[in-house]
């Protein structure tokens, strides 16, 4: 436990203290253990790399340490060795012995465990030169490699709170108009530019203000702002604090998935050292400031992630979001001045009060300035998390960073900003990311995810599902939302389902009109939005299920008949025994058929066949 | 149950905005919210029975009924959709003979559906007892029941 910090030289010093004695030199061992990792098992690792230390007497003698996300979870687990930084990715959770052994040891390298660029067939061995990090900027994640989320030690060594000791120097005003220099949007969705926010809850009247971090990270697929809190949860409570010193509130909370079991440990753990430290609570640093934070694990509803619904679930109610005649700046939790800030913009805070605006403005396109976090998932080779600067085209992130679509498939869409964005086709993907860009051409950044598709999804199934998402996420409260959106849904089944009708395509575009307009919240404002962009890109394929029945892409199953193409089929049986109602059937070394009649088109043969035999029309 | 409840809200101070945090526990503790306990919660937080059950009736985390013996949840996240959760999911509905959100009459089995758990580099993921299984499809989820002793799963492997 660290004692209490009394000033900013002593922080100063405290820090220089822990940097002098951390050898740069000296062997280490890192494991990523964020979630991505720790399903695959990496937990038996990291106890394994301990139990094989011990055994060879070096603990204590190198630096072993274990790590929030470090981004590239199509590769995980992930073993980085100091000093050189020797990249290992899919170890096996028996590899310890042997990387401590050859690596650690006698400098050798282990070939098997290396990463190898599909592009060039090149073994690469340290971790800054895999294309997939090469070509990101890691400015806000990049600090995840360098700490244990567990230890503030390891965050102060780093330099970590000098921006607040910097920020409580300055005066409160100066704070803002820093922020509001550097232009930082809001990385939840809205894109609202953080230091106006700040302005305005500072000037608001009333007492106790609020600061809130919003992590109640609802989007399907997007993951980006979990690891950075369960990976470097001091970072996101340092730009907090820094918030609450500029706006003058002393009281915080962190609004944060249940769903997110380690970032909530995480952050407790963050808050009780920061506390012990005199980072947080009464009198932080002797500046005479005080601000305490308290976390709120929210009950799993989507519509949480709109701030007056997160109100109203911090108030121990059902989320249900309200009008916004008056902003929350002026009267949001429990009708006082709030600010709510998503995890990435908190996170940084820090880099725009060390660094200042211009360095920050330097970065990014003219409307939207710094770096991105985007979640990179779907039909992609590296899934992934990945920080680009704004205004990185999406090729550059599919292709280039990406690693491009696995099976050698075509690519087809990418859907941006969840449920509330929309899918974006190829001939648009020179497009720079910012938030006009994806605004402009029907889609939204979001918080930043983006699920790649390729030609085996089908854009209206894809547009059903995101509907089918939103009616049940939707709170019910006002009508367009929750009729609207479901009559929307219905009619998508029915196409999907081979029962659409001419007109339904411009009944769906006349309903979402009235949608946007007429509900109560961003949800619902933008729930249309998968719909109308799918429309608008690939009316094609919502023409050929309305006129002529067919999904050309072959996943709606009541347009689609199984068959077995007999010239790839080998008759190696295996279709055979793993259909479930007996429809594929065939002698050994023969081509085997599909009854249609007892096909369920649960998909189980076209999954097992290795010859890509099983036709789907 | 009514002193697990008061231990349970003493750890809040009691505070009525920590309704959501309180019930969470509660379900953690009695793997799902009976009634009793609903009440218990109303009367010790001073909360009307009618908003204790408007928030766990809005909330998805919820659930008024017992959950199975194995709690099977796949993840419908859009990485996963994409890579066919939905075709794993009339699998297992198929094999349980149940509907996504509901338990088996013995109480076996639960299978439900979550938005996104975030491990989209092994996606489709079945969560099976807190266990991630990535790169889940049909064949390995047949497995899976098979191997927690679910009859009728055919499996020929």
């Amino acid at each position: 436990m660290m004692s209490k910090m009394k000033s900013f030289h002593e922080l100063k010093s405290v820090q220089e203290r822990l940097k002098a004695g951390r050898d740069p030199k000296k062997p280490s061992v890192t494991i990523c253990v964020g979630t991505g990792c720790l399903a695959y098992g990496t937990q038996k690792l990291v106890d394994s790399f301990r139990e094989e230390l011990a055994k060879r007497d070096l603990t204590g003698k190198i630096d072993f340490r274990t790590s929030g996300c470090h981004g590239f979870c199509e590769r995980g687990p992930m073993v980085v060795i100091g000093p050189e930084n020797t990249f290992y990715q899919r170890v096996g959770l028996g590899d310890a012995a042997e990387i401590i052994d050859k690596t650690l040891l006698k400098g050798e390298v282990i070939d098997r465990l290396l990463y190898i660029d599909p592009a060039t067939g090149e073994k690469i061995v340290r971790e800054d030169d895999v294309p997939f990090y090469k070509k990101q900027t890691r400015l806000v994640f990049g600090l995840n490699f360098k700490v244990d989320p567990e230890s503030l030690e390891d965050y102060l060594a780093i330099d970590g709170y000098s921006a607040l000791a910097k920020a409580m120097t300055m005066q409160p005003e100066a704070i803002i108009q820093e922020v509001i220099k550097a232009n930082l949007r809001g990385r939840g969705g809205g894109g609202f530019p953080a230091g106006w926010k700040w302005d305005e809850t500072r000037k608001a009247d009333g007492e106790p203000k609020y600061v809130i971090c919003n992590a109640d990270e609802g989007d399907p697929g997007a993951y980006m702002d979990r690891s950075l809190l369960e990976g470097n949860p001091h970072l996101v409570l340092e730009g907090m604090i820094i918030g609450a010193y500029a706006i003058g509130s002393h009281e915080g909370y962190i609004y944060v998935r249940n769903e997110y079991p380690l970032a909530v440990k995480n952050i407790h753990t963050a808050i009780r050292q920061a506390r012990e430290a005199g980072l947080l609570g009464e009198n932080i640093l002797g500046s005479g400031f005080s601000f305490d934070v308290k976390i709120n694990r929210g009950g799993g509803a989507f519509v949480c992630g709109e701030s007056s619904a997160l109100f109203a679930s911090l108030e121990g109610r059902a989320g249900e979001p309200r009008a916004k005649y008056i902003h929350a700046t002026h009267r949001g939790l429990y009708d006082k001045p709030t600010n709510l800030n998503n995890v990435e913009t908190w996170a940084n805070v820090p880099f725009i009060i060390n660094r200042g605006a211009d360095w920050y403005c330097g970065i990014g396109t003219a409307g939207s300035k710094g770096t991105k976090i985007f979640s990179l998932v779907g039909k992609i080779n590296n899934t992934g998390l990945v920080e680009v600067p704004m205004g990185t085209s999406l090729r550059k992130i599919v292709f280039e960073i990406g690693g491009g679509i696995p099976e050698g498939r075509k690519f087809k869409a990418i859907q941006t900003g969840g449920p509330s964005g929309g899918c974006i086709p190829d001939k648009l993907l020179d497009l720079p990311v910012d938030f006009d860009e994806l605004t402009k051409i029907g889609s939204m950044m979001g918080s930043g995810g983006m699920i790649v598709m390729d030609e085996r999804n089908c854009m209206v199934d894809v547009a059903r599902y995101f509907t089918n998402f939103l009616v049940s996420e939707s709170c019910g409260k006002c009508v367009p939302c929750r009729e609207g959106i479901r009559r929307m849904r219905d009619i998508l089944v029915d196409i999907c389902e081979g029962k659409g009708r001419e007109g339904d395509v411009d009944l769906l575009e006349k309903m979402a009109k009235g949608i946007v307009d007429g509900a109560l919240c961003a949800l619902g404002n933008s729930a249309p939005n998968p719909v109308m962009s799918t429309i608008r890109h690939f009316r094609d394929e919502y023409e050929a299920h309305v006129r002529e029945k067919r999904c050309p892409s072959g996943v709606c199953k009541a347009l689609i008949t199984y068959s077995v193409d007999a010239e790839k089929c080998t008759g190696c049986t295996l279709c055979a025994k793993v259909c479930p109602t007996k429809a594929a059937t065939g002698e050994r070394k023969k081509a085997h058929v599909i009854d249609p009649e007892k096909c369920t088109k649960c998909g189980a043969c076209r999954e097992s066949c290795k010859f890509d035999a099983i036709i789907v029309r | 149950m009514e002193e697990k409840i008061k231990e349970i809200i003493q750890q809040y101070n009691g505070d009525k905005s920590y309704l959501v945090p309180i019930l969470q526990d509660v379900q953690k503790e009695f793997n799902y919210l009976p009634k009793d306990a609903l009440c218990a919660v109303s009367t010790h937080l001073s909360v009307p029975i009618s908003r204790v059950y408007e928030v766990v009736t809005f909330y998805k985390a919820f659930s008024l009924t017992p959950k199975g013996r194995h709690q099977m949840c796949l993840c419908m996240g859009t990485a996963c959709h994409v890579r066919g959760a939905e075709l794993i999911a009339s699998n297992i509905s198929d094999i349980l003979g149940i509907k996504e959100g509901e338990t088996t009459a013995d109480l076996e089995f639960s299978f439900e559906t979550v938005g996104c758990v975030g491990a989209c580099a092994l996606g489709p993921v079945l969560v099976v007892n807190g266990e991630y299984h990535g790169h889940m499809n049909i064949a390995k989820s047949t497995k899976v029941l098979k191997k927690l002793g679910k009859k009728g799963a055919t499996d020929d492997e």
